[in-house]
């Protein structure tokens, strides 16, 4: 049996959690004090996953920058793909926080969507 | 001189959170005063996510929390003026104002609310050894030429202090690229979140070394390298533990102050501890009429209990102003101390005839804390005892206390914190 400690990064309260599993079968999650806890815990084990924020380029807008999201997690093993894939692409003002910058990025269902507001320069 | 029934010094989600909060009690003339060219303060650089779950029970990043509030703000029609930077606040509650488009001028206020926030501590407040080249920067600024504008400080970094900004901008410099060499922090442990240690360093395998500091910054132009090494008890370096990284960038992440200035030319009283304004239960500064919130009154951990704090700010303020610009008669006061771990309380006096049923004080700890006790005395009863699996100063820490467990004292002269074992 493999016993594996996690801090719980659901919320900021950062509970400690151990998992007990045997291969990829899990046997006990004990230590955090919500659902959400329970279920990070067994993804963290088997397939972690992360929210990537960044950053695309803006042509056009009162701002250089326009700051963005995967709108939901992605593996953790493909950050640095969709790093990559979020670098590539330029877009025109305006934008409006949850326009989708790019459409399920690599593959993983998943949307990058702008997280906020750039008017067209004056 | 032009008039507003309440003036908030600061566009940041504590002076936006107040100023919605005063207008749904009702206040028409409010008027949000900010140093920056938009609203949101420093969440519009924090493009991280997080934000939020308490208030909105969604993670949200920076910018989306403080859109939030701000399209609130628009929603009500409350007028606010960017660009613009406070010069003074006088006891009689005028406030100096000046920008470029409308120059200096006045404003008699109502009340006013104090919404500043915090500024990172700088190199010169550290005592780093070493020469002075540029590459140096503190973490909130290499965060905002990242993320707003658009340029990397550097290529291959290191990092003293692991605050949250630390941390998160260590992961950030690493997705754009560059190689953070090593998180260095002076304290036995961590002030920053635990989550943000695992998925900032943990997560990019970048050490994170404790009881370490910066003993010397070499380059003349541009830093060329740091040597950071073990420091004993009394956060001596110890010599013989050096460890020299070659790197273009040295960033600070090494505590946030309240940015009070204003607040100290007003003659409000500040508490050593949080170098922030000393407040009663209503917020209320020791001048009548000007309240303080969020990290300007002291450093939060979390912009959740920053916007649910100026909220509070905002309605006490719309009641002074709804009073005929007065405090209600003073009742029976009690004061509130922190002793044994815990480090202060906001807030330090509490009326108990103006405290609302439930009141939430607020406090740190000066030490990790594993498996004990916060407890609540009133005078010399212990009345709350709640244990607690940790207990660290990077969190905030809180109690609520109920009016009519403090109405059943009619003699209770003072409450203390404090953090006991059993």
């Amino acid at each position: 049996m493999e016993k594996r400690e996690l801090t719980c990064i659901g919320c900021p309260m950062g509970c400690q959690i151990t998992v007990e599993l045997e291969g990829t079968e899990i046997l006990s999650v004990k230590g955090n004090t919500c659902a959400i806890g329970d279920k990070y815990a067994r993804n963290e084990v088997i397939h972690p996953e992360r929210t990537v924020t960044s950053t695309v380029v803006v042509d056009g807008g009162d701002k250089p920058r326009c700051s963005v999201k995967t709108a939901g997690n992605i593996p953790k093993d493909k950050i640095a793909e969709c790093m990559k894939a979020i670098d590539a692409v330029r877009v025109n003002a305006p934008v409006k926080i949850g326009d989708v910058i790019i459409e399920n990025v690599l593959g993983t269902g998943v949307n990058v969507v702008a997280t906020r507001n750039i008017h067209t320069a004056a | 001189m032009i008039s507003y029934d309440i003036v908030i010094i600061g566009g940041g989600p504590a002076g936006l959170a107040a100023a919605v909060s005063a207008r749904k009690a009702g206040i028409e003339k409010i008027l949000i005063l900010e140093r920056d060219k938009e609203l949101g303060g420093i969440l519009n650089q924090c493009i991280h996510n997080g934000f939020g779950l308490h208030t909105f029970k969604e993670e949200l990043t920076g910018p989306e929390y403080a859109y939030r509030f701000i399209e609130q703000v628009l929603e009500e029609k409350i007028e606010y003026k960017l660009n613009t930077m406070v010069m003074d606040i006088s006891p009689e509650r005028v406030v100096t104002a000046m920008s470029r488009e409308d120059g200096m001028y006045q404003i008699q206020a109502g009340a006013v609310i104090l919404a500043m926030g915090c500024r990172e501590r700088p190199r010169g407040a550290l005592n780093i050894p070493g020469y002075r080249p540029a590459g140096i920067f503190s973490a909130g600024t290499a965060q905002r030429l990242v993320n707003m504008e658009g340029y990397m400080p550097g290529r291959e970094v290191v990092i003293l202090g692991s605050g949250d900004i630390g941390l998160i901008m260590a992961r950030r410099m690493t997705l754009e690229g560059a190689k953070v060499k090593v998180v260095a922090e002076l304290l036995p442990y961590s002030g920053g979140l635990k989550r943000n240690i695992v998925q900032c360093l943990n997560d990019f395998n970048i050490p994170l070394k404790l009881s370490h500091t910066v003993v010397d910054i070499e380059g003349k132009e541009h830093v060329t390298a740091v040597t950071i090494a073990a420091v004993d008890e009394h956060n001596k370096p110890i010599p013989g533990t050096e460890e020299r990284y070659t790197c273009d960038t040295l960033l600070l992440s090494c505590g946030l102050i309240p940015e009070n200035e204003l607040s100290n030319k007003a003659g409000i009283k500040m508490n050593p501890v949080t170098s922030g304004p000393i407040v009663n239960e209503s917020l209320e500064t020791n001048i009548p009429g000007v309240f303080a919130c969020g990290n300007v009154l002291h450093v939060h951990d979390l912009v959740d209990y920053v916007s649910e704090e100026a909220a509070k700010a905002g309605s006490n303020a719309a009641k002074f102003v709804q009073n005929g610009g007065k405090d209600e008669a003073a009742g029976h006061i009690v004061e509130v101390k922190a002793t044994e771990g815990a480090r202060y309380t906001v807030p330090c006096t509490i009326d108990v005839n103006k405290m609302e049923d439930l009141l939430t004080v607020r406090f740190r700890v000066g030490a990790v804390f594993k498996e004990s006790y916060v407890s609540v005395y009133f005078d010399d009863e212990r009345v709350m005892h709640n244990k607690k699996r940790i207990l660290a100063p990077g969190e905030m820490e809180q109690v609520i206390l109920q009016k009519k467990k403090l109405l059943e004292k009619p003699d209770l002269k003072t409450i203390t914190v404090k953090i006991e074992a059993e």
